[in-house]
Order: C-alpha cells, then sequence, then structure tokens
C-alpha cells in the first residue's frame, strides 16, 4: 500500500491528519454528552411533572434532606472540576507530574463525594425516609403499614423534638404516598448519578496508569481531554441536581 | 479532509491559562454559597427561578472555560444546546399532559373513596 | 468475455485473512456490516417463525374461541411478544443502519473506515450480547408484556423474564446508540473535502437523519427501561399507582423513544429508495434538496407527535389534540419523497432488475402504510380503530412494506459489492413477487377485519364474531409471503456456489463512490481514494461497457489500477 507510506505518526490508519482524528474524536464525545443529557432527562422530566402536581409534598420532603451535605458536595466536585481542568491544561503543556497529581486529586474528590453520598444514603436508611414500596419506609398509604421498628424509632416519623414541620405519622394518607415518590425520585436521580461518578471514577483510573507510563504530552492528550468533558458533564448535572433537591424552601 | 482542514496540526485544542482556570473555579463556590443563601431565604415564590438561574451560571461557566466551549468548534455548543433544548421540549409536553389529566385523576380517587365509605 | 483481473483470486476484504478470530474481532466495517446482516437474518428468520406460529393459532378452526385453555391464550401472547420484540429490537433496528450502513456509508464516502472503528466491532459485540440474551429470555422465560413492557403489568406480578428481557433490550440500545454516533461522526468528519454536504448520496443524508434519531432518543428508552427494571425489582413506584406513581408517563417515556424509532427503521430504508431509483431509471434523482430536507424534518417531526400513540391511554384531550395535529405533518415530508421518487422514474430508462422491483413494491407498500396512518392520526378514527387489525396492518405496511423491503432491496443492490456475484435471476424477481403478493394478502384483510372491529391480542375469534374468512386469508397470504422470502434467500445463497468470475465493480451503473471499488473491496476499500467528481446522481458520468459486463467511469484516471486492470488490450 503505498498511500500508507508518509502516514503521520500517531493517528490511525483510517484517518487523514491528527487533526482529523482529534476533531472526530472531539464530535463523538460531544454527541456522546448529548445522548447522557437525554440519559438522565427522563429523571427530570419525572422530577417535573410531580414537582408540577405536588409542589407542596416537593417543599415539604426538601427538609430531610441535609443540604449541607450537599453543599459540601458540590463544593468537592467543582473542586475536582477544576482539578481535572488544570489536568487538561497539564496534558497539553505535557506537565507529566503535575497531571498526575491532579487526576490523584480528582480522584480523591469523586471518592470523597462517593463517602458523603453514602453518608447522606445511610440517614435515609436509618429514618426510613425511603420509595415507598421499600419495606422500611415510613411513607406509607397507611400509617399502620409502616414496619413497626422503623415507626419506633425514625425521628421522621414521630418527630419528637418537633424538629420538622409535621411528623409523617400524622400526615394525609395522599401526602405521605406522594413523600414515597419523591424520595423515588431522590434515589433514581442521585443514584444515577452515583453510578456516573462511578464510571468517572474508572476512567480517571484509567487515564492515571497510562500517564504514569509517560503516554500522554502535547501531541497525545485526546483521552484526557474527552473523559474531563465527560467528567465536567457529571459535575454539570450536580450542579442542577443540588439545588432542585436540596434547596426547595 | 473535514470541513477544516485548514488547521494546523500543532493547534489541537486550546490551552486555557491557570489564572482563569482558578477564577471561574473561585467564580463556582461564590456561586454555590450564593445558592445556598438564597435557599434559605424566604423568596416570595422565586425560589425555584432563582436557584434555576443561578445554577445555569454555574453550568455556563464550566461549559464555557472548563469545558472549552468559547474556544471550541460553535457546533459542539449547538450540539449541547440542542440537547438541552430536546429536554425542555421533552418536559415542557409531558408537563403540560400530566398538569392536565390531574383532575381526572382526583375525580377518580374521590369517587372511589365515596364508593368505599358507603 | 474479454480478461478480467476481477476473479476470485484478488485479494479482498473477505479472503484476506482467514480464520474465527479474523471476523469475530475485526475492526474492518465491511465485516463487521456482513456479521450484522447474517445475524439479522437469523433473527429474522426465527422472529418469523413465531409470526407464522400466530398466524397458523389464528387460522379459522385452530383454536376455538368457547373452549380456549389459558395455556393456549398464553403460547398466543408470549408468541406475538417475542415476534414483536424480536423483530423490532433484533431485525428492523439494526438491518439498515448496522449491517448495510456499516458496509456502504464510508464506501460511500470514499474512506478508509468508520470514524471509530472499535468502537464499531464494541457496537457489533454488545449487540450479540444483547441479543442472545433477549433471544433466550423470550424463548426460556414467559415473557407476555408485548413488546412495549407498559407497567404496571410489566412491573407487576407477571413473570421475571421482563427483567431480562428489559436489561437485554437496554444493552441493545447503547449498541445502537454507538453505531449512530459512530455514522453521524464519520459523515461530519470522513467526508472528501470535495464532497460538500449537498453532493452528499442520499442514503447518507438518511443514515444521518437515523443516527439523530439514535443518539437523541435511544437514551430516553435506555432509562425507562431501567425504571422498569428498578420498579419492578426495588417498587420504587414512580410508575405504579397503588404506590402514587403514573402509570401514563411511563407511555410517555416509551414513546419519545419509540415513535422516533419508527423512523429509525423507515428512514434508512427510504434512503436505499433513492438511490434505487435514481440509478435504475438512469436519470438523476428527482428534487435531491428536498429528499435530503424531507430525512431531517421526519428526524425532527418524530419527536414532536409521540402522543399519538397514546390516544385512548388517559392521556390529557389537550394533547391529543396537540399531537394529532402535529402527528399530520410528518405526511407531508413522507409524501415529498414517494412523489420525488416516482417523478424520478418519469421518462427515466427503467430497468426492472430486481432491487428495483423491491423498491417499486415499497411505493405501493408505503403508499397504503403512509396514507393509513392519517386515518389513525386523526383522534374520531384512531378511537374506533385503536387495538384492531387495522393498527396491526398500518404498521406492518410501513416497517415491512418499507423497512424491510428496502433492506431486501438493498441486499439485492449491495450483494454485488459485499459477495461479488450478482443476483437477479428469475427466482430473485420470483421471490420479491411472491413476497409482494403474499404481504398484500396478509394484510389488506386485516384492515378490512380491523375495520370491522376485529381486536389485536386475542387467541381466538368465534365464527359468528364473521372475521374467519379474513383471518383465512391473511394466513394464506403468510404462507405466500414466507415462500417468497425463502426464495429470495435461496436465490442470494445460491449464488455462493455459481462459479466463474466476480461481478464488474459496478454491475448496475451507480455513481456514487463504493461502485469504484472492485467487488468486492480490497482490504481499505479502495487502492486510490476515489475522485469525487460531481454530483452523485449524474448517470453521465458512467458508461456501460459490454466487455467488462458493467459501467465504467466517463473519464477514468490514468493512474486507478482498478480502471487499469479492466481495460486490458484495447488502451
Amino acid at each position: 500500500m503505498s498511500a500508507h507510506d508518509n502516514h503521520p505518526e500517531g493517528v490511525a490508519h483510517h484517518f487523514e491528519s491528527a487533526s482529523q482524528q482529534f476533531d472526530s474524536g472531539k464530535l463523538g464525545i460531544w454527541t456522546f454528552l448529548l445522548t447522557e443529557v437525554l440519559f438522565f432527562s427522563a429523571l427530570f422530566v419525572a422530577y417535573t411533572m410531580y414537582r408540577n402536581n405536588y409542589p407542596e409534598v416537593f417543599q415539604f420532603a426538601s427538609q430531610y434532606l441535609d443540604t449541607n451535605l450537599g453543599a459540601l458536595n458540590t463544593l468537592v466536585l467543582l473542586l475536582s472540576s477544576f482539578t481535572i481542568a488544570w489536568g487538561v491544561r497539564n496534558a497539553m503543556l505535557g506537565e507529566t507530574k503535575k497531571l498526575t497529581i491532579n487526576l490523584i486529586i480528582t480522584l480523591v474528590c469523586a471518592a470523597g463525594f462517593m463517602m458523603i453520598k453514602a453518608e447522606e444514603y445511610g440517614h435515609k436508611f436509618h429514618e426510613g425516609t425511603l420509595w415507598g414500596g421499600h419495606e422500611h419506609s415510613i411513607f406509607k398509604l397507611d400509617a399502620n403499614d409502616v414496619d413497626p421498628h422503623m415507626a419506633e424509632h425514625s425521628l421522621a416519623f414521630n418527630n419528637p423534638d418537633g424538629e420538622f414541620t409535621a411528623a409523617v405519622k400524622d400526615l394525609d394518607p395522599e401526602f405521605r404516598q406522594k413523600l414515597g415518590i419523591f424520595f423515588g425520585i431522590y434515589f433514581c436521580l442521585t443514584g444515577l448519578h452515583g453510578i456516573h461518578v462511578l464510571i468517572g471514577m474508572i476512567l480517571l483510573s484509567w487515564l492515571l496508569i497510562r500517564n504514569l507510563r509517560g503516554e500522554f504530552g502535547p501531541k497525545n492528550f485526546a483521552a484526557v481531554d474527552f473523559i474531563a468533558l465527560y467528567w465536567h458533564l457529571v459535575d454539570l448535572i450536580w450542579i442542577f441536581l443540588f439545588p432542585l433537591l436540596y434547596l426547595i424552601s | 479532509m473535514s470541513d477544516h482542514s485548514h488547521d494546523s496540526e500543532e493547534h489541537i485544542g486550546h490551552i486555557l491559562p491557570l489564572s482563569l482556570l482558578l477564577k471561574v473555579f473561585g467564580g463556582l463556590v461564590c456561586l454555590t454559597i450564593l445558592t445556598v443563601m438564597t435557599g434559605k431565604a424566604d423568596l416570595h415564590g422565586a425560589d425555584l427561578a432563582v436557584a434555576m438561574v443561578i445554577a445555569t451560571c454555574k453550568a455556563s461557566l464550566v461549559c464555557f472555560f472548563f469545558m472549552h466551549l468559547k474556544y471550541d468548534r460553535p457546533f459542539h455548543g449547538m450540539i449541547f444546546l440542542f440537547s438541552v433544548m430536546f429536554v425542555g421540549l421533552f418536559l415542557a409536553f409531558v408537563t403540560l399532559d400530566s398538569e392536565a389529566y390531574q383532575d381526572d385523576i382526583r375525580e377518580k380517587l374521590s369517587n372511589d373513596i365515596l364508593q368505599i365509605s358507603e | 468475455m474479454a480478461p478480467t483481473t476481477n476473479t476470485l483470486d484478488r485479494t479482498n476484504y473477505l479472503n484476506a485473512t482467514k480464520g474465527f478470530m479474523s471476523w469475530f474481532w475485526t475492526i474492518d466495517h465491511k465485516r463487521l456490516g456482513l456479521m450484522y446482516l447474517w445475524s439479522v437474518i437469523t433473527c429474522f428468520i426465527l422472529g418469523g417463525f413465531f409470526a407464522m406460529k400466530i398466524r397458523l393459532s389464528l387460522m379459522p378452526g385452530a383454536v376455538d374461541f368457547a373452549t380456549q385453555t389459558a395455556e393456549q391464550m398464553n403460547a398466543y401472547n408470549n408468541a406475538f411478544t417475542v415476534h414483536g420484540a424480536v423483530m423490532i429490537f433484533l431485525v428492523i433496528i439494526p438491518s439498515i443502519p448496522a449491517a448495510l450502513g456499516n458496509f456502504v456509508v464510508p464506501m460511500m464516502l470514499g474512506a478508509k473506515d468508520v470514524a471509530f472503528p472499535r468502537l464499531n466491532r464494541f457496537s457489533y459485540h454488545l449487540w450479540l450480547i444483547g441479543a442472545l440474551l433477549f433471544v433466550a429470555t423470550l424463548i426460556i422465560g414467559n415473557l407476555d408484556t408485548g413488546w412495549t413492557f407498559y407497567p404496571p403489568y410489566s412491573t407487576g406480578h407477571t413473570d421475571p423474564s421482563v427483567i431480562t428481557a428489559v436489561l437485554a433490550a437496554f444493552i441493545l440500545g447503547f449498541s445502537s446508540i454507538f453505531t449512530g454516533l459512530n455514522f453521524i461522526v464519520t459523515i461530519h468528519k470522513m467526508r472528501p473535502p470535495e464532497m460538500t454536504w449537498f453532493k452528499m448520496p442520499l442514503f447518507l443524508w438518511a443514515i444521518y437523519a437515523t443516527a439523530v434519531i439514535q443518539v437523541l432518543a435511544t437514551p430516553v428508552i435506555g432509562i425507562s427501561l431501567l425504571l422498569i427494571l428498578v420498579e419492578k425489582t426495588m417498587q420504587i413506584g414512580i410508575f405504579t399507582p397503588e404506590l402514587g406513581g403514573d402509570p401514563v408517563f411511563f407511555q410517555h417515556l416509551f414513546w419519545f423513544y419509540s415513535h422516533p424509532a419508527v423512523y429509525i427503521m423507515v428512514l434508512p430504508g427510504m434512503g436505499i429508495m433513492s438511490e434505487l431509483f435514481a440509478t435504475f431509471s438512469r436519470k438523476p434523482i428527482f428534487g435531491y434538496r428536498s429528499i435530503a430536507m424531507s430525512s431531517i424534518a421526519i428526524a425532527i417531526f418524530s419527536f414532536i407527535v409521540w402522543g399519538h400513540h397514546m390516544f385512548i391511554s388517559g392521556q390529557s384531550q389537550l394533547m391529543s389534540v396537540i399531537f394529532s395535529a402535529l402527528t399530520f405533518s410528518v405526511a407531508v415530508p413522507s409524501a415529498i419523497k414517494v412523489f420525488n421518487w416516482i417523478s424520478t422514474m418519469y421518462k427515466g430508462s427503467i430497468s426492472f432488475t430486481t432491487p428495483m422491483l423491491y423498491g417499486m413494491s415499497i411505493i405501493w407498500l408505503f403508499g397504503i402504510g403512509g396514507l393509513t396512518g392519517l386515518f389513525l392520526a386523526t383522534l374520531g378514527t384512531d378511537i374506533v380503530f385503536h387495538d384492531t387489525y387495522f393498527i396491526v396492518a398500518h404498521f406492518h405496511y410501513v416497517m415491512v412494506g418499507s423497512a424491510l423491503f428496502g433492506f431486501i432491496g438493498g441486499i439485492h443492490y449491495w450483494w454485488p459489492k459485499m459477495y461479488g456475484k450478482v443476483v437477479d435471476g428469475p427466482l430473485a424477481k420470483l421471490g420479491c413477487l411472491l413476497s409482494f403478493v403474499g404481504f398484500n394478502m396478509t394484510f389488506l384483510p386485516q384492515f378490512v377485519g380491523g375495520s370491522k372491529g376485529m381486536p389485536r391480542r386475542y387467541a381466538a375469534y368465534g365464527s359468528e364474531q364473521g372475521f374467519d374468512d379474513w383471518n383465512y386469508w391473511s394466513t394464506m397470504g403468510a404462507m405466500v409471503l414466507c415462500a417468497g422470502l425463502f426464495i429470495a434467500l435461496f436465490a442470494l445463497l445460491r449464488s455462493f456456489f455459481v462459479k466463474g468470475t466476480l461481478a464488474p465493480a459496478n454491475p448496475w451503473g451507480g455513481v456514487t463512490l463504493e461502485w469504484q471499488s472492485p467487488s468486492p473491496p480490497p482490504e481499505h476499500n479502495f487502492e486510490i481514494a476515489p475522485p469525487v467528481v460531481g454530483d452523485p446522481y449524474d448517470m453521465s458520468l458512467v458508461e456501460y461497457v459490454s466487455e467488462e459486463e458493467g459501467f465504467l467511469p466517463v473519464n477514468p484516471r490514468s493512474d486507478d489500477p482498478c480502471v487499469a486492470d479492466v481495460k486490458p488490450e484495447e488502451a
């Protein structure tokens, strides 16, 4: 194949030039981000639809979410977004050591995010503020259906100190049921987002290994750039999730 | 080969200055604090609107700078905008519909309750 | 016959490497296309088997209405679920884009491969995993939800095979997304600089529009199916009325994908039609721009009409009216295409080759399928026709009549490029004819039965209800259709055993770039990137050369070895 003799180095056989290869990758990742946005869209639609129909339920439910932990998680993710953006700069400039450090910080932030999330989830399971179909949920249509153990120790259910607006056991049954829907949406949205963070962590680790092998440099940074874009999207989704779930007053 | 083949090979990607990245990060942190503050205050029904405006500002900062959209091909930004528009369309249609049939559901539910109590 | 170097021992993509792994682990878009092709045909035979099972059990007298047992009803529900799910998820959706698209798109662009060959291979492997899981679930389990998985039925106490079926459909969805993504990037970035958007063959426009739908809509079905999964396993409640959820919401999510999916099925078929009509009428396609733009218009309209599947499922009247009005708009770009194809044939020099016969069948079938769609878009008539055989006949006319006939026509059209054999004998034409007659015989009676109120999804009908004649003719037609399709398949398979020289590079006289490569093409498609001379439908660019038994470019480049080879002594 004489056509291949002067083929540029590091460019796959079916591309003519490095810029064509990079452009294709970039368009590919942006198209993928588009599918990601639509992947999340159904849950945002669910959120909007139920919130539009039951605004009081959402307002009430928001008090069970820990705003401080949510805000902390927002900051953690923003920091990780910043470090990965810096990492892209490092990769473009060939600053391999700085890139390693930035990737590690990003990974630590991602892990921190997941740990804070686990803390929040644990609290929800302890309190029974779960979707209505869960056996330990306190949001049953009939308050007598609530697991007796949960009914006893769940603060939200009895509200002994008057911390919350009202005790769940005293609420209107339908209202209580719709609270279960809110938590169904909450767990789906944050769960799906959490899965994306986990996938991101796998991808970041892969980048880290490749970087330690010295594979990235000013001419080969596409993988860092593209995974950073994915990571920013994960951040973007959280930017919207945070006020929508935690800041309903 | 592509529609922009004039690009020279040395200039793939745009390198952002570190100071700009830091500024953007600072801005994002400030906006987060702002949104928590406004979230706790009573804004007389404008809460959602304010929260969404702030979130959109944050998202724009991330998109334009961290995601390089300001310096990237406009087409990539268009793709992204297009996806958001589609979500908007989807959202509007479904919400419009569910709002319109809520009354039917309520009517059915109250009939059911009446029947049970009779 | 003039001596030709285009013989069996020339190295091409089929014989360049050997062994199972050289196919299974290939990144060559042509081999992947062929693997998709045969996988899809296998699934088609499976789906067809269940179609025959349905038709035979609906034959008057097969199952008695009064004494039918629960087992018979379950078997029927299972059969139509398997038929529908296999045909939609495993046959029609991947048929043209994944099988023919993979083979043809890069070649039409004069490119060596798709933009992301490894992603392409990954798509196929995902598809294979999804397909195996899906078929296993459908056959071992007793899935009877229909292909739509509507809650609360699917999430209630139905068979647990819903879980694996949903998971498999989710995997298949991602395969489809990656294929679409690959084509979008390929068409954007791999086009030769001389090939501007409006010099692209219309098949590429159709594939591009399809790919846009694939990447926009398929993620939504992905998340909807995941939600069904969590609903079924964890009772999350979003779709379950007992938990305060809303089952109509699922239908919104489902049809937000599944309506555009109809155009994932039909748009590529329309793309093939445009190629067929231009090539076999020896005329430039009529209204190139309007066909190209109507593909894009259909892609966009397809997203705002999904509610017409929900007219009687609790959707509000307000939205029903809006969706009904919007639905009519789809008729406009569809009609533009049909009129343009007919105008292309007008005063053309039409050759009735097998692919063209399929193409001409589609005009009739899509005409009926499209026009009956208008009855269903109208709110008043839809309430009458909903859940009757009228619907069944309508969507078969569109999906089989346009998508599947387009697929089979496309197979015949590009078969010489794939295997170097021209299949255009009386047997292939008989296959087409029988399929066409059988298809109409199967589904025209269903229109009549349906409009008389024959409901769908029933295992049996009492003879006093008066549907026996329609069912009888429908089953007879299904047998003819089945015979026709098998003859077509036999004609294709037989070509493998016909000895002799390979087909010329351009047996039909197409002007698009894939015909400038020898048949079958070498590993990297072209020895030298083919020049884009001008319009993809300018028929004066090729001429028939009788020694070659095919067409050659009018002004061949002297450095093109393909052309230099096949014109030996005369030069």
